[in-house]
């Protein structure tokens, strides 16, 4: 095995090595573009804001669970940056932004050697892999509490690895689900399929794989409250989220010359604005409490939700959108408990759900001034502007192989751990906590905290 | 020599220790941050949507050891203030004390009070 390891190394950069260097400086692209650093630092400084969002996932997650399971969480979300910044350098993005491969995989760029070694190619490697992080790192919110912190960095190679950079190509790197004949093919414009799907449904294969937490459920069966330790931190974290977007959806323009820019960033806060009313309202009706966790929810529900199709639509869609977003947010909540499934954070609702309806709302909501990442024609078009059902279908096949791309893939993941080394802690440190006996590290040593359930 | 022991709402502590200071003959107070239920059987919170049941509150359990004479000006004190008519203002009980003892000088009984 190891010789086959190192056979496939030797391979994999030696054949990278023969590739002419492109341009490494720098000076070429700029002579040749002399607009192109209004592009990069465009791109490089959403790029930034969306590797703050790592925070945020740490913050939200943190404030929703208990704590004595903080250290472990903040672990969760740091490790899994790590293990994607290196994998996906090594393996991930040649997977797929590589020279196309029958529609299904790239095959060039490995260890971003050869001709990878270009300003450009660098830029294109960063933007991605700040995404491969987010997708990778929405898991941590489902499998919260419970998950052994080795099988969290084994998951996170699988992840960033594979089942984000193979699906990635499908939609973005040329591959088989963008040239699907209806529509202009599968279009997902900043990643409610390709980040927050993947990510939402592959921490609901790990919550089944894994069970629900000790105290989730009652003698009955029936789900209980499992209050988080803060508030205030996971209110932190949807802010950092929200800011954070403000670089997910409009830098996924790759160009700071688009300048619909301006309407992608008004229709992103528009949603996320809608999601959370709509959510806080929702629980208001059903228990007459100004619930802030489901707010929270909701809000991120909402910019989920408007990531496919924050390019093509006007403001009242992404109002609608969000809307939408998080009625969906509080009902599946409600739906995933009610079945025994323990997702700590909601990220299977917030995030899978409206990853989901982000993808089939482009094919409804599309209103036909925007093209594919340019003012040029095809424009999307969707059904409610009299575009058919052409963009509809090709949205929904998307999402359906989305959904059981990630699923599949998850579940086989989680399954084959969990058969050769277990991937639950043992009951009495659940019980504990993860901190103590995983980490050695108490979240709040110097504090007095409870410990409930 | 009695002892007093007063379970009071959190946000009355501040006030009722004003007062008690006011009095005189309260020489010293021990407070406790505890949790408990009375009648009533906690609250019901909610978080993400699902409501869940808090069956011990935080409270503040003050004791003072006093002499005979003073007991009953301390303890309508205490229930003079701690009192707001909702349900949840706490309760105070007296118990007999049997002897006190000063450590730093040896004295005992009520002098040692």
């Amino acid at each position: 095995m190891r010789k086959v390891i190192f056979l496939l190394l030797t391979f994999l950069l030696g054949a990278s090595a023969l590739c002419f260097a492109q341009d490494p400086g720098g000076a070429e692209t700029l002579a040749a573009n002399p607009s192109a650093p209004v592009d990069y630092v465009w791109v490089l400084m959403c790029g930034f804001l969306v590797f703050f969002m790592q925070a945020g996932f740490a913050m939200v997650e943190a404030g929703f669970c208990r704590a004595k399971n903080a250290t472990n969480l903040m672990a969760k979300n740091v490790i899994d940056f790590t293990v994607a910044s290196l994998v996906f350098m090594a393996i991930g993005f040649a997977l797929m932004m590589g020279n196309d491969y029958m529609g299904l995989i790239g095959t060039s760029g490995w260890f971003l050697r050869g001709e990878n070694y270009d300003v450009g190619r660098y830029l294109t490697f960063f933007w991605q892999l700040v995404f491969a992080g987010t997708a990778a790192t929405i898991v941590s919110g489902a499998i919260a509490e419970r998950l052994k912190f080795k099988a969290y960095f084994l998951y996170s190679l699988a992840v960033t690895a594979l089942i984000y950079p193979i699906y990635g190509h499908w939609v973005w790197g040329g591959g088989w689900l963008s040239k699907l004949p209806f529509g202009v093919g599968h279009i997902d414009f900043a990643g409610s399929g390709v980040v927050h799907t993947v990510g939402g449904i592959v921490g609901l294969a790990g919550a089944l794989v894994l069970g629900p937490r000790f105290g989730k459920f009652g003698k009955d069966g029936k789900p209980k409250a499992i209050p988080g330790h803060s508030i205030t931190l996971a209110a932190l974290g949807t802010f950092i989220l929200w800011f954070g977007w403000f670089g997910f959806n409009p830098g996924s323009t790759f160009s700071a010359h688009q300048l619909r820019i301006a309407v992608i960033a008004v229709n992103t806060n528009l949603a996320a604005a809608a999601g959370a009313a709509v959510a806080l309202l929702l629980v208001f009706l059903k228990t007459k409490k100004w619930d802030v966790g489901m707010m929270l929810n909701g809000c991120l529900a909402g910019l989920v939700a408007v990531t496919a199709p924050c390019a093509w639509i006007e403001a009242w869609a992404a109002v609608a959108i969000g809307s939408v977003a998080g009625l969906l947010v509080v009902l599946g909540v409600y739906f995933f408990e009610g079945r025994g499934i323990d997702d700590p954070v909601g990220a299977v609702s917030v995030h899978g759900l409206n990853g989901v309806w982000g993808l089939i709302s482009v094919g409804l909501f599309a209103d036909g001034t925007y093209g594919l990442g340019v003012t040029d024609a095809p424009l999307i078009r969707g059904l409610f502007y009299g575009g058919g059902f052409g963009q509809l279908i090709a949205q929904v096949i998307g999402a359906a192989v989305c959904v059981t791309w990630a699923f599949g893939l998850g579940f086989i993941v989680f399954k084959l751990m969990d058969k050769y080394f277990g991937i639950r802690v043992a009951p009495e440190e659940e019980l504990k906590g993860l901190d103590i006996i995983e980490h050695g590290t108490p979240a709040y040593p110097n504090f007095y905290t409870t410990n409930q359930g | 020599m009695k002892k007093i022991e007063a379970v009071i709402r959190v946000e009355k502590l501040e006030e009722v220790t004003e007062t008690l200071e006011t009095l005189h003959c309260c020489p010293g107070m021990m407070i406790t941050h505890i949790e408990g239920h009375g009648r009533q059987k906690g609250l019901v919170e909610q978080f993400r949507g699902r409501e869940y049941k808090v069956n011990f509150l935080p409270k503040i359990k003050i004791e003072i050891i006093a002499k005979d004479s003073d007991t009953e000006k301390i303890v309508s004190s205490i229930a003079k203030i701690a009192k707001t008519g909702e349900i949840g203002d706490g309760k105070i009980f007296v118990y007999p004390v049997e002897d006190v003892l000063r450590i730093r000088t040896g004295e005992k009984g009520e002098v040692a009070v």
